[in-house]
């Protein structure tokens, strides 16, 4: 069985951690049903990989390149994991098949994670806090400060870590993925959105409904049979269309009557 | 609106559509920063925030998972924010007919970033031999190509709608016949309804997610009492 020997300590200087780093906000730019991620991996580890023997167009340069271009899915905010631990790989000279087998590995679980620890709990939340901060009659500047500030702390935090211990660790780090933020953080989050949902929906609704508070009561009533049916019916209707519908039969009716 | 007066605001549409998937995803796209962005782009923040709060609560339903196909938030914001701000004096139906052009736009936005993605596709597979050989030049190419298009496709999306939608809606405006308090109060109890099953689908294994809900519920009814 072949084993990945622990390099010596490699470093990369700041100006290439920085053009990486720049880089993952754009991974997803040439984002297709092809090959996913894999134009941006490559994007991203560019920089780095310039550092190869024989440098810009040098053979190991090409061959890395051509490896880190194939197919790649994972959750945007996580790919910096990717990134760092495929740049490492290269600059050790781990041999493409186990760089192949890697890559394939990494994919899934850098999706799962980030989808269930960004898209299902930490954004929620602080669209969450935000609508609640709006309920409570905030000033617009201070709803847009509050939601972006408070998301892009944890955003920036994980895109920074996921580059730095992707290239620590290389292709031993999956352990990475062990870490309590990850693990445990969708359910801690998931437990405060939920607290958070019954507060915000309720204020938000009463900010909005303005003059026609004397309806509350039959508001309240319909969105909760409206909140439950949706519930009830999982993933079979999307609302959004749902509410498409019924607004374009109350604008057609409130137009012709 | 003139069409010269439209170009920040498509602009603004094309930038922030851009948020969504390809550069920076700092969630600048969310309706409640994007919409209220656009109310203040002419002069109406706080119109822009109502109409923000209005779309977040129906895109807590749908997240950015992966290659799932989802409403184009962004750039349909910026036509909903601006189209609701530019009513003056909040008339009866304002609300419900930007809304409505704003759900059409993130519908149409959203194909418009299945298009996209084909396109790259097919891009990339013309690149392919470069990019089989390693050629950095290829690599750069495509990014850059997908992010200019990306910026064109949300400009375009919200020029065009904005084009359509602001007589359309001025017209639905002036010849509205429900009472405004219904008027609102249907958009609201649509939205409040939407969100409340995006909540309980995203977070119903959570564990105490139920027990957690009721409290919060609880301690919203009391803010809505006292306050």
């Amino acid at each position: 069985m072949t084993t990945v020997k622990a390099a010596p300590d490699r470093k990369l200087d700041a100006w290439t951690w920085f053009r990486m780093y720049i880089r993952l906000f754009a991974v997803q730019g040439a984002w297709n049903y092809e090959t996913m991620l894999g134009n941006g991996i490559a994007f991203c580890t560019e920089p780095a990989l310039r550092r190869l023997p024989g440098g810009i167009g040098g053979e190991q340069y090409q061959a890395a390149m051509g490896r880190q271009a194939r197919y790649f899915n994972a959750h945007p905010y996580l790919a910096g994991i990717a990134v760092g631990a495929l740049t490492r790989a290269e600059l050790d000279s781990v041999p493409p098949q186990m760089i192949e087998r890697f890559r394939t590995a990494l994919g899934g679980p850098l999706g799962s994670v980030g989808d269930r620890l960004v898209w299902a709990s930490w954004l929620p939340l602080c669209s969450l806090i935000a609508l609640t901060a709006f309920g409570l009659g905030a000033r617009p500047l201070l709803v847009i400060a509050i939601f972006l500030v408070i998301y892009n702390i944890g955003h920036l935090a994980l895109r920074a870590w996921g580059l730095r211990v992707g290239f620590q660790r290389g292709l031993r780090v999956a352990d990475a993925l062990g870490h309590p933020v990850l693990r445990k953080g969708p359910q801690v989050v998931g437990m405060l959105a939920a607290l958070l949902a019954g507060v915000s929906i309720p204020l938000a609704a009463r900010e909005v409904i303005g003059g026609g508070r004397q309806l509350s009561a039959g508001i309240i009533l319909l969105a909760m049979v409206g909140g439950v049916f949706l519930a009830r019916l999982g993933g079979r209707v999307e609302g959004w269309r749902l509410s498409l519908f019924v607004l374009a039969v109350f604008v057609l009716f409130s137009v012709i009557r | 609106m003139m069409l010269l007066d439209l170009l920040p605001i498509a602009l603004l549409g094309g930038v922030l559509g851009m948020d969504v998937v390809t550069f920076p995803q700092a969630m600048i796209s969310r309706p409640i920063v994007a919409a209220t962005v656009a109310g203040a782009f002419i002069g109406n923040a706080p119109a822009g925030l109502v109409m923000g709060a209005v779309l977040e609560l129906l895109a807590l339903e749908m997240l950015p998972f992966g290659a799932s196909r989802y409403p184009e938030w962004g750039s349909a914001s910026v036509v909903g924010g601006t189209l609701f701000a530019m009513q003056q004096r909040n008339p009866a139906g304002a609300l419900a007919a930007a809304l409505f052009a704003a759900l059409v736009t993130a519908m149409l936005s959203g194909r418009s970033m299945v298009w996209l993605r084909r396109m790259n596709a097919s891009l990339a597979a013309r690149e392919h031999e470069a990019l089989a050989h390693g050629s950095g030049r290829a690599v750069t190419g495509l990014q850059l190509f997908g992010l200019s298009a990306d910026l064109v496709r949300g400009f375009s999306v919200t020029l065009v709608s904005m084009i359509v939608f602001d007589p359309l809606i001025r017209a639905i405006v002036a010849s509205w016949g429900t009472d405004a308090r219904y008027s609102r109060a249907i958009v609201v109890a649509m939205v409040a309804a939407v969100s409340a099953g995006a909540v309980w689908k995203i977070f119903h294994l959570v564990s105490k997610a139920r027990l957690l809900f009721i409290a919060g519920l609880a301690l919203g009814a009391y803010i809505l009492v006292t306050t």
